[in-house]
């Protein structure tokens, strides 16, 4: 097993965001910062240089405090952004659950939302016909199919996202702390069906506050620090060092 | 040629998703509405109506049924309008879905210019309506139709993926655009006669307005019943061909950057 195949290569990856005091969007405003000399472009590196190569199969998890760019780091996994130096190399398609939901329009009903969201994640039509029953056995909604989305509680969003998102089976599965709305019940059916997809070989990228589901789940975890990774290798031992470096500050 | 064919498996893979979109625009419209998808030829037909009422007052003299004259100009230019109005938005407006998952940012704009397209064809049932109404005469020129039809959409198409993605940077293109159009509405030959415009005036509108190739030939598939001359289709064709290009480039060129401004 040891010469599988590398499926994200994450090299020398920097992404930067613009932090210009105020936020420039329209004309009136570009011409007069422009005259004034004051269209300054204060850039802010929410990664820097971070490189890591996951194999497949593997389950990584990432930790780190807020705004240390775990989510950065997902979102230029799945391709959402572009990194400004560096290269991602992506194999095998994507399943991003970076926020439930986030394709469901609130004015349409359920049914008419599992097939918009199933078209956002690549899916034809065709196939979310063939697994509707599936998705919904799944997110068990089946009293509320056809009430529109705005009527839904957040949970029962969550529920029907990830169902929708995990129907099929991903080569890479990438997941940023969205289980925290779902009822106990639910997240323990959620990781199960995570087990059973590291089981059949997709890749798992994990992001979480609760170190205690990223080792019952992950085999390796980087732990992010304002951008810079600061430690990266086997659960146990970053974990460790990630929680005795948190409880000394 | 390696990126060109990529991206045409990219559209390829997401043309469901297109369709869903189309779908949901037209369903969401009339969502609750008593008389549902009847008013997509309800509305123009009204609004058709107060316009002839008004205008064949003042322009009566010089030209005959003027409600299909004016309905064939309407629809064309009623298609061009509302289809960028919404493309404009369709980056800004799906600003969470784009920040979420990766998907082909085009397929929004290009989902708004085509979900007008079926509005449009809506509205020529209405047309045909007026056209009974009003004993106009038919011939089998209508059949071109399509053909005009295509230009305009792939006019409206790089038009509206310019003007979406010019939207994130500057958010006054969608008032900027306001008075364009209004202005534009005032330079195509919708409701007057064309030589009713003075001399250079009618010049430019007759060599640079884009709208005017379109409204031109439509109106002589229908309201005359004649081909339009050659001209006229090529500087047609031509627009739209330009048009596609400049959008596409201008969009691909800065859609990297969208997720910074959105």
């Amino acid at each position: 097993m040891e010469n599988r195949s590398v499926v994200i290569d994450v090299d020398h990856v920097t992404v930067r965001f613009n932090l210009a005091n105020q936020k420039i969007d329209n004309l009136k405003e570009y011409f007069i910062k422009l005259v004034k000399k004051e269209l300054m472009f204060q850039e802010f590196l929410a990664l820097k240089d971070v490189t890591f190569q996951v194999k497949a199969g593997e389950a990584w998890g990432i930790v780190g405090a807020n705004g240390s760019g775990k989510s950065t780091l997902l979102k230029a996994i799945s391709g959402i952004l572009k990194p400004y130096q560096g290269d991602i190399t992506v194999n095998g398609n994507v399943a991003p659950l970076i926020e439930l939901g986030a394709g469901f329009d609130s004015n349409m009903t359920a049914r008419e939302n599992i097939f918009l969201n199933g078209c956002v994640l690549g899916h034809t039509e065709k196939y979310m016909r063939e697994h509707f029953d599936e998705i919904v056995e799944f997110a068990e909604l089946w009293d509320f199919l056809d009430s529109p989305i705005k009527n839904y509680s957040s949970g029962m969003r969550a529920r029907l996202g990830f169902a929708i998102a995990t129907m099929v089976k991903p080569d890479i599965l990438i997941v940023d702390e969205i289980l925290s709305v779902g009822d106990y019940k639910f997240r323990q059916k959620c990781e199960k069906r995570m087990n059973i997809m590291l089981g059949g070989g997709t890749t798992l990228i994990y992001v979480s506050h609760s170190l205690d589901e990223v080792r019952r789940l992950c085999d390796h975890v980087i732990w992010l620090n304002k951008g810079i990774v600061r430690m990266i290798g086997e659960t146990e031992a970053v974990c460790d060092s990630y929680l005795k470096n948190m409880s000394s500050k | 040629m390696a990126p060109w064919k990529y991206r045409f498996m990219m559209f390829w893979k997401y043309k469901d998703l297109m369709a869903q979109l189309v779908s949901r625009d037209i369903k969401l419209k009339y969502r609750r509405s008593f008389l549902g998808y009847l008013w997509s030829i309800l509305n123009p037909l009204l609004v058709m109506v107060v316009m002839a009422i008004v205008f064949s007052t003042m322009f009566r003299r010089n030209i005959e049924n003027f409600p299909v004259y004016l309905f064939t100009g309407q629809v064309i230019f009623n298609f061009m309008n509302t289809s960028t109005h919404q493309a404009i938005f369709s980056i800004t407006g799906n600003s969470a879905l784009l920040k979420k998952t990766y998907v082909p940012k085009y397929i929004f704009t290009v989902s708004k210019i085509t979900s007008s397209l079926v509005d449009f064809i809506f509205s020529l049932g209405a047309l045909l309506i007026v056209m009974i109404a009003t004993k106009a005469k038919f011939t089998p020129y209508i059949l071109f139709i399509p053909f005009v039809a295509l230009q305009l959409y792939v006019f409206c198409v790089g038009l509206g993926m310019f003007l979406a993605q010019a939207n994130v940077f500057f958010r006054d293109i969608q008032y900027i655009y306001n008075a364009v159009t209004t202005a534009w509405m005032y330079l195509t030959p919708i409701f007057y006669p064309i030589d009713l415009l003075p001399n250079d005036v009618m010049w430019i509108v007759k060599h640079l307005n884009p709208m005017y190739f379109y409204v031109g030939q439509f109106r002589d598939l229908v309201y005359y019943g004649r081909m339009p001359g050659p001209v006229i289709i090529l500087a047609g064709c031509t627009t739209a061909v330009i048009a596609v290009i400049i959008g596409v480039k201008s969009f691909l060129k800065t859609q990297n950057n969208f997720i910074l401004y959105i």
